[in-house]
């Protein structure tokens, strides 16, 4: 304790921070970006491993042999839904109660706050198909899940005759100790939004479907099968769920041993793993799919229909079929084995799948990073707030001169107490514009596809733009209204209280969604640690709007279309930073994904607060 | 003063009403930061379902308030919302007066170390403010937390022993120890105080203390006896006894919360339980005596203490108990230029307080965290408040040295001189 009661130190120790503060802030920077760049290097990174005991040792046989007539299967569900116009509801109930399922069909219906053009759709109506094939061996307490999504146009009818062909071999077999729920799912994300909430009998998305007939025990673990070609060269492995939530690790690990042990080309980030991680491009390659993951994790989109059973306590991943021009193709009997046995394998959990990370990153399929190796990266930058904090406190406490008689003291407190007001001010106007951004988009479509010539969906994406910019004008210098002229004292503790905010608000960013807070904490930081009214205000200003989150996203787009390898350019890269945005707000009310309003209503607020700080007169 | 007050109540009853009508109530009201076993509404309700179904309220394992908090809200439960706004009023008024009269006190200290007038006059309104304007009070106010109400009466309590009525004062301890037992240990400060108004020197050889230490206890034990006396015959049954004091004292509920109890029971072998139980009680009761030894000639600084030494090792602590010491804090403004780590620990209650919720989040709805990250923040917030504490009991001490030594120290040599604390 000698730091914390000991005056000599204390005061050695602060004026050797607050001297070196600005270098020793350069230097953490350096060294959180290096250290988040080295997490892709291999031997920094740790093998997978089977942690669960009950999927590692056991050993399971996969003899799925129908996968032709899985094909046929689909094929034929493919005519039934080009002659409906949609889900083939009574055809598949009738193939599935043939098969010996108990099936049962739920409807559901959504008006979408405003039309989602990628989709192209608005009034949403539809009825999911399931079939539960109760557990012979066991008191049906536990549930698996096998979904497969019924795509518009000619998608994913292969997932869904291989589902049909993988319930009708598991019905003849003895060994399952869980209920096995065949699932296959309208209007993607929004058929499961629906299904789960029927199943956990919660609302919390305002969203129409009729109760559910029946249901299988407490969900363990979950797969969503896409595949929309008989053969595929590669199966792709999607992990990203809701809020930037991943699935334990074993099931990853899972998924990953089968692929070995069956000898089927496994990807994920849609990249092969290579061998050569001590070569520049295969380090470049490992960064890469680290990139992916990072972007995709902070973009808090579910990235398959995998993506709401996490926010269950639900472990779940996608399996995407991929066909491309590669020689080696493999053909669904496969696939069905694979499946099989991962089922085989799930059914053997004696408990819910907890052994293993929920916080990891993957460089490739076989390496990962796990959260007590990639913390201290975005560690290193948090500490630049708090140093930076620390400075401003040890300034504002050095300031009012020590007076010895009490006239002094009023007036100190006068000026303190001017202080306040003055942080306040701009504290309140900052978040009703990020209130205003929040709420104004969806409430004012209608008046503006009225008085301009837009769509809904470009009104709400534009109004949310508009009141974005419209932001940077309004707030700066609010504080004159109240005492007069800007002090000195009062922006140092308009920015002290700033930073201490961007510090709490990055730290549970970071922790619920690593990528999310590391992407903000790598644009805010820098502009948070330097801003001060005496910089020069063009050149600051222009470098403050660059790195304000939605410049962030604009970039994020843009490295994120390089990363996969179809670069765009301004004009394409505009249109579909527009999407994004709206894809985000739909999001957020058809899903509950917590990015926008968290953006909106805190990160922006915060930005604005600095901007505030650099107009400061 | 009464205008700006006025506003401060009006402004701090609009937050509440508001928050209740909005969907956030009911979200607030499960926080288990906010709400304990102890005190949560929905207990009280269920315990006033099963007195109007004529069935003991302490048969099963719901309710734990005592008797009489049951009977008067028997009377209440319509009026509940405006019941807990009373109270904070309450609170907050006689908080208003008291400092009123505190303030009467202090000037005798000297020099440049007291505070001026003008600044003492403020002192009532800051404390109404810190109190009043607490996110801490305004959620468990919200949460329609009991634990409102332990606090008015312990308001009352210091009220009464200030303007130095030794019996009101007496019976409010005896409400506040009724109530949660813990205040038992504030019975050495209000002791103190009384005699220290009466000129009655702290001396075990003079007859007179031990007279007037006495007439305390007996008041005040006579007050507990009456008010148990009345819940027994309210009830019929002693059940009470064992469903709340023994809950309070032998921890069962092992529910998270801000404390520090619950990890530990939870992970413990059970045959070293009572004797964990008894180690951690202890810390309560414990601190009594060396601080009020040290502390002897300031009881008011002692209540303090005492009050945020209980929010910190109580069984179940809630923000509400540590809204009410953290009121206490603009009193003790004079002491400011003596904390050393007011920065540090301020910083670290913030986070926690911003990390609380997040980790709950991650454990339980999320399933990526474990009760060790919840622990861990909770570990980190009792530190940071065990710090704010003795920092405050530093600073007060090293007030009270420069009192008698001048402000300026100065070496034998005449270099200027720092104090250490080893």
């Amino acid at each position: 304790m000698g730091l914390l009661s000991d005056p000599n130190r204390r005061r050695a120790l602060i004026s050797m921070l607050t001297r070196l503060n600005a270098p020793i802030c350069v230097v953490c920077y350096m060294a959180g970006v290096a250290w988040f760049m080295g997490l892709a290097f291999e031997p920094f990174t740790l093998r997978t491993y089977m942690s669960e005991n009950a999927m590692g040792s056991t050993m399971v046989e996969e003899r799925f042999p129908a996968g032709e007539r899985a094909l046929a299967t689909g094929r034929e569900f493919a005519a039934h839904k080009k002659k409906v116009g949609g889900m083939p509801v009574d055809w598949l109930v009738k193939t599935m109660q043939s098969q010996g399922l108990e099936v049962f069909t739920q409807r559901f219906s959504r008006t979408l706050p405003f039309p989602d053009e990628n989709k192209e759709r608005y009034v949403v109506e539809g009825t999911n198909v399931y079939g539960i094939l109760r557990a012979p061996r066991a008191p049906r307490t536990e549930a698996l899940v096998l979904s497969a999504p019924c795509s518009p146009g000619n998608n994913n009818n292969q997932a869904v005759g291989l589902l049909l062909g993988l319930s009708q071999y598991f019905r003849n077999q003895i060994y399952w100790a869980k209920d096995i729920i065949f699932l296959v799912n309208e209007h993607d994300l929004i058929g499961m939004q629906a299904w789960l909430e029927g199943y956990h009998h919660t609302n919390t998305t305002g969203m129409d479907w009729s109760p559910l007939q029946g249901r299988g025990g407490s969900i363990q673990a979950a797969l969503s099968l896409e595949l929309s070609s008989d053969v595929i060269t590669s199966l792709d492995l999607v992990l990203e769920g809701l809020n930037g939530q991943l699935p334990n690790l074993d099931l990853a690990n899972l998924f990953y041993a089968f692929c070995q042990k069956i000898g089927v080309l496994c990807t994920i980030q849609g990249k092969l793993q290579r061998d050569d991680w001590d070569t520049a491009s295969g380090y470049s390659h490992a960064v890469q799919t680290m990139m992916l993951m990072v972007l995709k994790q902070a973009s808090g989109r579910p990235w398959g229909d995998h993506g709401l059973f996490l926010r269950y306590h639900i472990e779940a991943a996608s399996i995407k079929g991929i066909n491309s021009f590669r020689q080696y193709k493999t053909d669904a009997t496969t696939i069905g084995r694979l499946l099989e046995g991962m089922f085989r394998k799930l059914n053997n959990l004696l408990e819910r799948l907890h052994q293993s990370y929920f916080f990891y990153l993957m460089p490739s399929l076989s390496r990962f990073v796990s959260i007590g190796y990639y913390m201290p990266a975005f560690g290193l930058l948090a500490v630049i707030l708090l140093l930076r904090a620390l400075d401003l406190w040890v300034q504002l406490s050095a300031l009012p001169s020590r007076t010895e008689d009490g006239i002094a003291d009023i007036e100190q407190v006068s000026q303190t107490h001017l202080g306040v007001l003055s942080v306040l001010t701009p504290l309140v106007i900052s978040h009703l514009t990020g209130v205003a951004l929040y709420t104004l988009p969806i409430r004012s479509q209608e008046m503006a596809v009225e008085h301009f010539p837009v769509f809904e969906t470009e009104a709400v994406v534009l109004t949310a733009i508009a009141i974005y910019t419209a932001g940077l004008a309004l707030p700066h210098n609010t504080h004159r209204l109240v005492s007069g002229e800007g002090t000195e004292q009062g922006w140092r503790v308009l920015k002290l209280v700033a930073v201490l905010y961007l510090a709490v608000l990055l730290g549970c960013t970071a922790l619920i969604n690593f990528s999310l807070g590391f992407i903000l904490a790598l644009t805010l930081v820098p502009l948070a640690a330097f801003i001060t009214p005496h910089v020069p205000k063009l050149l600051s200003a222009l470098f403050m709007v660059l790195l304000s989150p939605g410049c962030t996203l604009f970039f994020s787009i843009f490295f994120f279309q390089e990363l996969q390898e179809t670069p765009v350019n301004l004009q394409e890269g505009w249109v579909l930073f527009l999407s994004v945005i709206s894809q985000g707000i739909l999001d957020h009310s058809l899903y509950g994904s917590l990015v926008y309003p968290l953006v909106a209503l805190l990160v922006y607020p915060c930005w604005l607060l600095f901007w505030n700080i650099l107009f400061w007169k | 003063m009464a205008a700006p007050l006025t506003l401060l109540l009006v402004v701090a009853v609009t937050i509440r009403a508001a928050l209740f009508r909005s969907s956030l109530a009911d979200l607030i009201a499960e926080r288990v930061e906010v709400v304990s076993p102890l005190n949560a509404w929905k207990r009280v309700v269920e315990g006033l379902a099963l007195l109007d179904l004529g069935i003991s309220p302490y048969s099963g394992d719901v309710f734990h308030e005592t008797p009489l908090i049951i009977y008067l809200f028997h009377f209440l439960v319509d009026y509940a919302e405006i019941t807990f706004m009373v109270s904070r009023k309450f609170v907050s008024s006689f908080r208003k007066q008291k400092y009123a009269l505190e303030a009467d006190r202090y000037p005798l200290d000297c020099l440049e170390l007291i505070r001026s007038p003008k600044e003492m006059y403020y002192i009532p309104l800051k404390v109404a403010m810190f109190y009043l304007l607490n996110p801490f009070t305004i959620l468990s106010c919200v949460a329609k937390s009991t634990c409102g109400l332990n606090n008015a009466v312990i308001a009352l309590f210091i009220l009464c022993t200030i303007k130095g009525s030794a019996l009101l004062s007496a019976i409010f301890l005896a409400l506040a120890t009724y109530q949660s037992v813990y205040p038992l240990t504030l019975f050495a400060p209000a002791l103190l105080y009384l005699l220290q108004r009466l000129y009655i020197p702290v001396n075990i050889r003079r007859p007179s203390f031990w007279w007037y230490t006495l007439q305390y206890a007996f008041m005040y034990l006579g007050s507990l006896f009456v008010i148990i006396c009345l819940s027994f015959f309210l009830l019929g049954t002693w059940d009470f006894l064992p469903s709340v004091y023994g809950f309070i004292l032998s921890v069962p509920d092992l529910t998270p919360n801000i404390g520090l109890f619950w990890y530990f029971f939870a992970e413990m072998f059970e045959h070293f339980r009572l004797f964990f139980l008894c180690v951690f009680q202890i810390n309560v009761f414990f601190y009594t005596i060396p601080l009020s030894i040290k502390l002897k000639e300031h009881p008011v600084f002692l209540i303090f203490m005492q009050l945020a030494v209980i929010s910190i090792f109580k069984s179940y602590p809630t923000v509400g108990d540590i809204a009410l010491y953290l009121a206490f804090l603009p009193v003790w403004s004079h002491l400011y230029r003596f904390l050393r780590n007011v920065f540090l620990v301020s910083c670290v209650l913030l986070a926690c307080s911003a990390l609380f919720p997040v980790l709950w989040h991650l454990w339980i709805y999320a399933g990526s965290a474990n009760s060790n990250f919840y622990y861990a923040i909770t570990l980190l917030f009792n530190v940071a408040q065990i710090l704010l504490v003795s920092d405050y009991f530093y600073a007060y001490l090293r007030r009270e040295y420069h009192l008698t030594h001048g402000l300026y120290l100065k070496r034998k040599d005449g270099s200027e001189a720092t104090l250490v604390l080893k």
